[in-house]
């Protein structure tokens, strides 16, 4: 699959998916953006920049760890976890802000906007802001803001400029539209920090490339442990930065199936899910050309997910390339489904893992009692669950 | 010579381009108040096809967007309602939307059925150029007009792009920001409009923030017409009678002539 190295094409193009459906006001600054992100690329020290901060500040490499009591448990392949979890603000989004950020300082901006769900992408771009002395200022939707009040705070604290949204769904969604007429406005001198695979190119592919030392990592990684390569490699997917991070540098060996795990939410049938792949349609959201969820008119549909971080009716174009050439597969997780993995990893291995990748563990502790003890899968645990504390606490009927 | 094209053709006076929401704040106010503007002097009249996530508007269309979905319009609704505006008006008919609800509805039978019931253009303001070469085979084969935009930032480059690409008019966007009403037009407006001109000799239609007759006066020094909207959608919210928006309009119409 010698071409997928070229993905995406000159226009941000993956197969039919991706492209720049934006206000013309932006298409300067989209161009401005991607011939600086090609010059950084080529550029030794800003790499050097980023592998020293990812060591020293972030606390990379992550480790890759075997699961034994979960593998014990499922009765099959064994499982390995790719530890994102262990990073500094708790989840994987780190890689891209920082990568990110050190572009902003590049291009010489000083204000920074981001949008987020869940609230990590918001609390990681907040603290590469605070790191890097950028003024932040996050979108985030009043339904995410109550849900994930602690890292509300935490985006306080580090001296971050919150703005509720309350438009649509109050969600992700409008977060994004929101921080998008933001950036509209204030274009000269504001630089988007976006968090996930998605939007218009060069945004697919950049987040993509700072996310793939996940995967890199996890290859190098497996290799040492086991002397080969895993069958699977199992990742959450919402927009799909975490998974498209661990999925990339596998994509050319035809022997590693990738499988991307979307939020059920209370079931497909309900209506009340983020599935994108898998029950979406083609559409364009956010300025790319992807799956997404719309009715019969092509109007967006709201979503549900127990976890805010899938809670969202788009995902990137690359995601929906593999679909589409069957590269990779993607199934859904449900909402209790997911509740019963996090319990479970908390108890067989001790690890608190954020309810996204939860979804990714229901999937590959369901598949591994399918397989054969020889069989290696790698899932990603993208990020930690203490800031899902409160939903798990009301999820499972406890009082404190 | 399309119906767009003729419009600025014939004209002496700057065309004045109002914008109103689809059923907003219903389809009778729709139907009752577009004849009305058509009547007191409007050239072209903008009907928006409500979108889930209008990114490029403020606040004032964001809420018409809402409100009109809410009631179920659908593009299916506004080409009805198009069809019956046609019967009333001989204006030029421009439907304004997201890329979204058209690749949904198809681009070929979207255009077909613009046609069909009298549209002569679209406004699409996610879809710049480099995305709309499908939707301009369609466009063409059926002889609609599809209006790209500009904004200041836009470099020579794109300036380029933009006019050449272009046809009926170029929508000039006099502000970097969203649609909305403002106290005070850029400085800049008048060099921006005169860069554009440099490049061609196809209309300018300037819009977004565009709120008082004071406004549209000084826009029409340099532009070849006016294009008006939240403070159209605001009116219909003051009064359903429909009087506040017809002298608004009115007044409009004298301070461009």
């Amino acid at each position: 699959m010698k071409e997928d190295k070229q993905l995406p094409d000159s226009r941000g193009y993956f197969g039919q998916f991706g492209g720049r459906f934006v206000p013309e006001t932006l298409m300067p600054a989209l161009d401005e953006l991607e011939t600086a992100y090609e010059e950084a690329k080529r550029d030794p020290f800003f790499w050097a920049e980023f592998d020293s901060l990812s060591r020293d500040y972030s606390g990379r490499p992550t480790p890759l760890c075997f699961a034994e009591r979960l593998t014990k448990h499922c009765g099959g392949a064994q499982i390995f976890l790719k530890r994102e979890d262990l990073l500094h603000t708790g989840a994987h989004k780190i890689n891209n802000a920082l990568g990110q950020g050190l572009l902003v300082r590049r291009m010489k901006k000083q204000r920074v906007i981001a949008e987020t769900g869940a609230g990590q992408h918001g609390v990681a771009a907040a603290t590469i802001c605070a790191k890097l002395g950028l003024d932040c200022v996050v979108y985030m939707g009043e339904e995410d803001i109550q849900r994930q009040a602690l890292n509300v705070f935490r985006m306080k604290l580090l001296g971050t400029e919150l703005r509720p949204v309350s438009s649509g769904t109050k969600t992700l969604k409008d977060a994004i539209n929101e921080a998008i007429r933001d950036w509209v406005t204030n274009v000269k001198n504001t630089y988007y920090l976006l968090g996930s695979v998605v939007g218009p190119h060069p945004y697919p592919v950049m987040v993509r490339d700072f996310q793939s030392v996940i995967g890199k990592e996890a290859r190098e990684q497996i290799l040492a442990q086991c002397g080969r390569l895993p069958d699977y490699i199992i990742a959450c997917v919402g927009g799909g930065s975490n998974s498209i991070g661990i999925f990339h540098p596998f994509v050319n060996d035809k022997d590693v199936k990738l499988i991307g795990v979307e939020a059920a939410g209370r079931g497909i049938r309900t209506g009340k899910h983020a599935a994108t792949l898998a029950a979406g349609t083609v559409g364009v959201l956010h300025g790319a050309k992807s799956y997404v969820l719309q009715d019969d008119a092509g109007q967006i549909l709201g979503t549900h997910s127990i976890a805010a971080g899938l809670d969202y009716p788009g995902v990137g174009p690359e995601h929906s390339y593999y679909k589409s050439i069957g590269r990779a597969t993607y199934v859904a997780v449900n909402d209790k489904e997911a509740l019963k993995a996090f319990q479970l990893l908390c108890q067989t291995e001790g690890i608190i893992p954020a309810l996204e990748p939860a979804h990714a563990i229901s999937y590959a502790a369901k598949m591994a009692g399918s397989l054969d003890k020889e069989q290696i899968i790698v899932v990603n645990l993208s990020g930690h669950g203490d800031k899902d504390m409160d939903i798990v606490v009301k999820a499972l009927g406890v009082t404190l | 010579m399309s119906r767009i094209s003729s419009v600025f053709a014939q004209s002496r006076h700057t065309a004045l381009i109002p914008y109103v929401t689809v059923g907003y704040p219903t389809v009778e106010t729709t139907l009752k108040a577009v004849p009305l503007f058509a009547s007191a002097g409007c050239d072209i009249i903008e009907l928006g096809i409500p979108f889930s996530d209008p990114l490029a508007d403020g606040a004032t269309i964001q809420r018409a967007s809402y409100e009109a979905l809410r009631q179920g319009v659908t593009p299916k609704v506004c080409f009805e309602v198009a069809k019956e505006l046609r019967r009333r008006v001989q204006t030029p008919l421009v439907f304004m939307t997201y890329y979204n609800p058209v690749l949904k509805f198809g681009l070929g039978q979207f255009c077909s059925k613009c046609a069909e019931v009298g549209i002569d253009g679209l406004i699409i303001p996610d879809l710049p150029p480099e995305e709309g070469k499908e939707l301009e085979k369609s466009t063409e084969r059926h002889g609609l007009d599809l209006v790209y935009l500009l904004s200041p930032a836009s470099t020579q480059e794109r300036i380029k792009l933009v006019t050449s690409r272009s046809s009926g008019f170029i929508y000039l966007v006099s502000l970097t920001g969203v649609t909305g009403t403002r106290d005070k037009l850029p400085e800049e407006l008048e060099s921006f409009v005169g860069s554009v001109r440099k490049r061609t000799d196809k209309p300018l239609c300037v819009g977004f923030g565009v709120s008082t007759p004071e406004q549209a006066r000084r826009v029409a020094e340099v532009a070849d017409g006016v294009i008006v909207g939240s403070r159209i959608i605001q009116l219909l919210d003051e009064d359903k009678s429909l009087k506040n928006a017809c002298s608004f309009i009115k007044c409009l119409r004298e301070a461009l002539s």
